[in-house]
């Protein structure tokens, strides 16, 4: 195992002892004071998101159309949108959305499809290398964001069709009316496009561990590719996943609520930062009424902030500096 | 050099053929052909069928997409189904990517045109108290979405300082006349809030980018070699740090070019200015799909070769690239 300290002090460019690389990792970022700020925004982020079926004083969707358009108050501590909804509430299940984009975003594109990608082109080489490195060309060279409306614009009534159909004659039901439809047509066309960047850092990382005297061992021993990826290669390039997550998670989540603004994302009336903002926009619609924007604008900005910071501070860390 | 030119050169159709086909293919996914959406509940089966041979919408996929490639190349996007009904996709994109491309132009040269001397003076501050201060601001200045700034920015100075136009688009110049004499050219005042709200997130970037690699040629050995030999630190600067320092910044052209234009599909539709963005919004609120097809293609298309121009930049300034993608091929 001492290979992969070794390794690993390649890439952090510093000594890792026997100590534990995470532990290392975390007691270096837990000396910077903004980091940790961050953290704790985004866990409180999270947890709400997590929680609110249970802390949400409304449901997203009870209107109250005698108190629409209201500032803050005892009964709403937040003020309500123009349907009279508690815009706290709304806010506590906007965060739900976000929880279920990202994670689910950075499961299937992030981690899953990009670092498998990533390991086998630069372990395999050859025409697997060629295919996949084509293929990310292709998708990196698109502009992403009219990429993402054209699919989203297209695909999300099809989606809806085939939750309608799987609500109708499946044990399945409710998931039309969850959203879920528009859950797997934001994430599924994200997917798409972040699995690029993963699979490019892993790659080049790979390509170095694979000429190293360990690999070669457990080739010679006869170690498949599935295996030696497994064993040999992943916990070598752990640390660039996490660098490569904690740069991507604010665009990702950035991305949707663009996305549900420009009305392509999460439909109503699931709710969204996205429909929340673009609600609340207009100078007029501001001048009357700012809580409607200031509600989602002040999360969301903290949200992307944070996220922003804390990428900044992991890539320090790990990059030694 | 030749040979690498050559070869990116080859794949640039290749590439344009498979994004447009994939593009073409996922429009064509959406729920009915534009044309029974034009036509709406009231249709007759056998007119919609000869309407859709004359359209080229008859069929497989390949057939169709082969029609509208050829059309394409003559200027035939189509027409608009619901935005503007009879009008072709070209007579609504056409002025449209003109307005566009100035706004664009404009954003991306201030992009660099601050980003770079800002990124230097960030470096130059390093490990000084601002140090912090500069590099979480221009953080902060990169991460918090246009979507929020813009309607506040805009009530400041449009309704309560009655400062600017609250939107729309009136040309890049307005002639400012003194005494009806002289006349002194003037950036219109409805570019302001436009180009602020697509710029200041790009260049933070670019900024950012600038300082951590200033910082990281400031290590180099071949500056500390112009230092000892006794060079003054003016031409350290400018002959050794400054020029290795811009080698990632041509990288980054893409990359903002890619983000000044998604933050013009927001800024134009929040101001009303007639541009590529503002349409885009409007086809997909009103799935007119021939107008999205069109401007997802053109973009791409464009998209394709400016990162082909970069990278081939790239390849120009930094031998070691030429080099390592031969020897990866």
């Amino acid at each position: 195992m001492t290979a992969i300290a070794g390794e690993l002090a390649a890439v952090s460019g510093a000594a890792l002892r026997s100590r534990g690389q995470y532990a290392l990792f975390w007691s270096r970022l837990r000396r910077k004071r903004l980091a940790m700020i961050s953290l704790a925004f985004i866990g409180l982020f999270y947890g709400v998101a997590l929680f609110a079926p249970v802390i949400a004083p409304y449901s997203y969707t009870e209107q109250n159309l005698d108190r629409g358009l209201e500032g803050p108050s005892a009964d709403y501590l937040l003020g309500t949108d123009r349907l009279g909804r508690d815009l706290m509430s709304r806010a506590m299940y906007s965060a739900r959305t976000t929880l279920i984009v990202t994670v689910a975003v950075l499961v299937s594109g992030g981690l899953v499809i990009g670092n498998t990608l990533g390991l086998l082109s630069g372990y395999r080489g050859g025409w697997v290398d060629g295919a996949i490195m084509r293929a990310g060309e292709v998708f990196s060279s698109l502009p992403g964001l009219p990429m993402l409306i054209l699919i989203n614009a297209t695909f999300s009534p099809r989606v809806r069709e085939f939750t309608g159909w799987l609500d109708d004659h499946t044990f399945l039901s409710g998931l039309t009316t969850s959203g879920f439809a528009s859950y797997l047509t934001v994430f599924g066309a994200l997917s798409l496009f972040f699995w690029v960047g993963t699979a490019r850092l892993i790659r080049v990382q790979v390509l170095q561990l694979r000429e190293r005297e360990f690999v070669l061992a457990a080739q010679a021993l006869g170690g498949g590719t599935a295996h030696i990826i497994r064993r040999h290669l992943l916990p070598n390039v752990a640390f660039l996943i996490i660098l490569q997550l904690s740069g991507t998670l604010g665009v990702v989540a950035g991305t949707e609520i663009a996305l549900t603004w420009f009305g392509v994302g999460i439909q109503p009336p699931t709710p969204s930062f996205g429909g929340m903002l673009f609600e609340g926009s207009g100078a007029r619609t501001f001048a009357a009424h700012p809580h409607l924007l200031l509600v989602p604008g002040l999360i969301t900005s903290g949200l992307l902030f944070a996220f922003a910071l804390l990428g900044d501070a992991v890539n320090d860390v790990i990059r030694g500096r | 050099m030749g040979a690498y030119v050559v070869r990116r050169l080859l794949f640039l159709p290749v590439t344009l053929v498979i994004v447009s086909f994939v593009t073409f293919a996922i429009a064509r996914f959406g729920p009915g052909d534009p044309l029974s959406v034009a036509a709406g509940q009231l249709r007759d089966p056998e007119v919609l069928e000869r309407a859709r041979a004359e359209k080229g919408l008859d069929g497989s996929v390949f057939e169709q997409y082969g029609k509208w490639v050829r059309r394409a190349f003559n200027g035939d996007f189509g027409e608009s189904y619901s935005i503007q009904r009879g009008r072709t996709v070209r007579e609504l994109i056409m002025p449209r990517m003109w307005v566009s491309a100035q706004l664009n132009l404009i954003a991306i040269v201030l992009v660099f045109g601050i980003g770079i001397p800002l990124g230097l003076l960030a470096a130059w501050f390093q490990g000084r108290w601002l140090d912090p201060l500069i590099t979480t601001t221009l953080l902060g200045l990169s991460a918090v979405p246009v979507l929020v700034v813009i309607p506040p920015v805009l009530w400041l100075f449009a309704i309560k300082l009655s400062l600017l136009p609250v939107g729309g688009w009136d040309g890049v110049l307005e002639i400012y006349w003194i005494a009806d004499v002289i006349a002194i050219p003037i950036p219109d005042p409805h570019l302001y809030i436009p180009i602020a709200a697509m710029t200041i997130p790009g260049f933070a970037g670019v900024a950012r980018l600038v300082r951590v690699t200033a910082l990281q040629v400031q290590l180099e050995d071949y500056v500390r070699t112009a230092r000892a030999k006794g060079l003054p630190e003016r031409q350290v600067a400018f002959r050794h740090v400054l020029p290795n320092s811009m080698l990632p910044v041509v990288t980054a052209i893409g990359l903002s070019l890619a983000g000044v234009l998604e933050g013009a599909f927001f800024t134009e539709t929040l101001l009303g200015i007639p541009g590529i963005g503002s349409l885009t919004f409007a086809a997909v609120v009103s799935r007119d799909y021939d107008v999205i097809l069109a401007v997802t293609l053109i973009l791409a298309a464009f998209f394709i070769v400016m990162n082909l121009v970069t990278d081939l930049t790239y390849a120009r300034v930094d031998p070691r690239v030429r080099v390592g993608a031969a020897a990866r091929v």
